[in-house]
């Protein structure tokens, strides 16, 4: 489990674009007139394991669309290792080395975990190259070690319809691994997880986030965010309330007044 | 299931060697059971073509027949060259229709089509290139469900009305027949009709073995892949149009074939091949066998004609309704066809 970053206090969200990591900086999304995102900033180190919280219609989902490409900001900065990501289209992102897991997890019953995991693989993606695709050594120790990681390394070639919801969401996240991501955005992990399953999640995100793979992590679970043991970043009405330890924004009166205290 | 499907295929290929037999003997064929069986073999290499794209890629085309129906065209169109003098007005060039219609010369789109190469090559090429346009367009704007059913079944409806009318140059309402011969044999005689079955069964057996050598590579997977969720396949990163298109153009190109190896064994094509309703009962075959499973969709083929010719022939009122029936019943009472109901 990683520790917590303790750098938080100098390191403020000002600085100038162009380096590695994210970097969101006055960010503001309007529907009708309505500011989904207010001036938005948030700076995620490379290999930074951070979590997101904040109430319902805080913004965290249109963030993680900013991030992807699925929503264009009106104003604001929005930098990924140095590219500009409000200039791009959402396969683009992706290849950038931006991965996104989806709330509902989405994996193919129909095929085994091995299976599941190689078509995510980093591999020629078009026709012809999918029929003349041979396993290769490399390709499977990637694959079994994947699956090792999230701990499916029994289940291999059981059918992915055959896992628990835990184990899918579970397989949904190697999925991306396969993809090789710099960034991976986790939209509500643990939703429906058992209290071990969350556990387990915990330190399977923290595992994968380090080196140069930063994770982003929108969760409501307090206790999944502590159990995390990272930076935490209180979203409310579309702007940062607070940021620091878990302890430090669950002392934070703001942060009691808008999200814990209710 | 590779035992059942070898069963299958060693079952068919004994129907000619029982024609051979005497016939008297009890376990004889008649020529009537060898080119009803040859034409239901052309309908279980549809039912494979209309699987992949179908069972597998989950594009449930409702107008698969017009593919098969272009197929037997092509074929057909080589076979009336063939007639050659030897027609009612004896023309040295002209097909019966054309002389009858008061046509001087061959329309360009008949010519070469005194070649068997290129008419088989036709065979493929049309349907492929057909299926090439309407998928590029479907997918590209991303159509699916219900909506592409819908857009191939106009497809087909809309060729059948064309080639209903005489001035397409396709012999209108009565289509071709009355054909002589087809590579030097005589399509009356014993041995040409038990060649023509074996070249359809050699066929289908083929199309059987690429088809499952296709579904065991990982393009097999991403079809079922984005059978089950398309949006997702995208989101890992793979241009499902151009995945979906080629296995589409690939279905058009088997079911052409089927279609031209089915027009010398029955010895007749018309607009009615292009029938909506032909289409839709390929979709039952597939449906009955167990869709996304190869030995279904060629055990479904077989076993619901083996019961529309029984049917048409004791009660042929009945088949229409059994037929809707059985659209209505298979979802419902066998969702995973025969097959399902074998392995459970």
């Amino acid at each position: 489990m990683s520790e917590v970053p303790d750098r938080g206090a100098e390191r403020g969200v000002n600085r100038p674009p162009g380096d590695s990591g994210l970097y969101l900086d006055g960010v503001t999304v309007r529907f009708d007139g309505f500011r989904a995102l207010n001036a938005l900033s948030l700076l995620v180190e490379p290999g930074e394991l951070r979590a997101v919280i904040g109430p319902n219609g805080a913004g965290k989902t249109t963030m993680m669309d900013v991030i992807t490409g699925k929503t264009r900001p009106a104003e604001g900065v929005v930098r990924f290792a140095g590219r500009d990501l409000t200039r791009m289209d959402e396969s683009a992102i992706a290849n950038l080395g931006i991965g996104r897991k989806f709330q509902k997890p989405t994996v193919f019953d129909a095929l085994s975990v091995f299976e599941n995991l190689e078509l995510a693989l980093k591999a020629p993606r078009g026709p012809i190259a999918c029929l003349r695709w041979v396993l290769a050594g490399a390709a499977r120790d990637a694959i079994l070690a994947t699956a090792q990681r999230i701990g499916l390394e029994a289940r291999v070639h059981d059918k992915a319809g055959l896992l628990s919801h835990g184990q899918r969401q579970w397989l949904e996240i190697g999925m991306l691994l396969m993809q090789d991501p710099q960034l991976l955005l986790v939209d509500e992990p643990v939703a429906g997880m058992t209290d071990h399953e969350t556990a387990q999640t915990a330190e399977l995100l923290a595992g994968i986030a380090g080196g140069a793979r930063s994770v982003v992590v929108v969760e409501h679970d307090l206790d999944f965010v502590r159990a995390l043991g990272c930076r935490v970043t209180v979203l409310h009405e579309g702007t940062m309330l607070s940021e620091g330890s878990i302890d430090h924004v669950q002392a934070d009166p703001r942060v009691v007044d808008v999200y814990l205290g209710r | 299931m590779r035992r059942s499907i070898i069963a299958i295929i060693a079952v068919l290929a004994l129907v000619p060697l029982l024609n051979l037999l005497p016939a008297g003997h009890p376990l004889h064929a008649s020529d009537f059971v060898v080119s009803i069986v040859g034409k239901w073999i052309c309908y279980a290499i549809l039912a494979l073509a209309l699987d992949l794209a179908w069972g597998y890629a989950g594009i449930l085309s409702l107008g698969h027949g017009a593919f098969f129906a272009l197929g037997g065209y092509a074929i057909g169109m080589h076979l009336m060259r063939l007639i050659g003098p030897r027609g009612v007005y004896g023309h040295p060039v002209l097909p019966d229709f054309m002389v009858f219609l008061g046509y001087q010369e061959l329309p360009w789109f008949w010519w070469g089509f005194s070649s068997f190469p290129f008419a088989l090559a036709m065979a493929l090429l049309v349907p492929a290139l057909l299926a090439f346009v309407v998928g590029w367009l479907a997918f590209r704007s991303r159509i699916t469900g219900v909506y592409l059913s819908i857009i191939t079944q106009a497809m087909t409806y809309a060729l059948m009305l064309a080639f209903f009318r005489n001035d397409m140059g396709f012999g209108g309402n009565n289509g071709f027949t009355d054909f002589k011969e087809l590579l030097g044999m005589p399509l009356n005689q014993g041995s040409t009709r038990a060649l023509l079955y074996v070249a359809a069964l050699a066929v289908l057996t083929g199309a059987f073995w690429m088809s499952a050598a296709m579904t065991r590579t990982k393009f097999g997977r991403v079809l079922t892949a984005i059978r089950d969720g398309e949006s997702r396949v995208r989101f890992l990163g793979y241009d499902t149009l151009r995945h979906k298109l080629f296995v589409f153009v690939l279905s058009a190109m088997m079911a052409g074939l089927a279609g031209a190896l089915y027009v010398p064994i029955v010895g007749i094509i018309n607009p009615g091949e292009f029938s909506p309703a032909n289409s839709i009962e390929a979709v039952v075959w597939v449906a009955f066998g167990g869709r996304g499973t190869l030995v279904g969709a060629v055990l479904g083929a077989f076993s619901v004609n083996a019961l529309k010719t029984w049917l048409t022939s004791v009660a042929p009122d009945l088949w229409l309704i059994a037929l809707g029936l059985l659209f209505i019943a298979v979802p419902l009472l066998l969702p995973r066809g025969l097959v399902g109901l074998m392995r459970r």
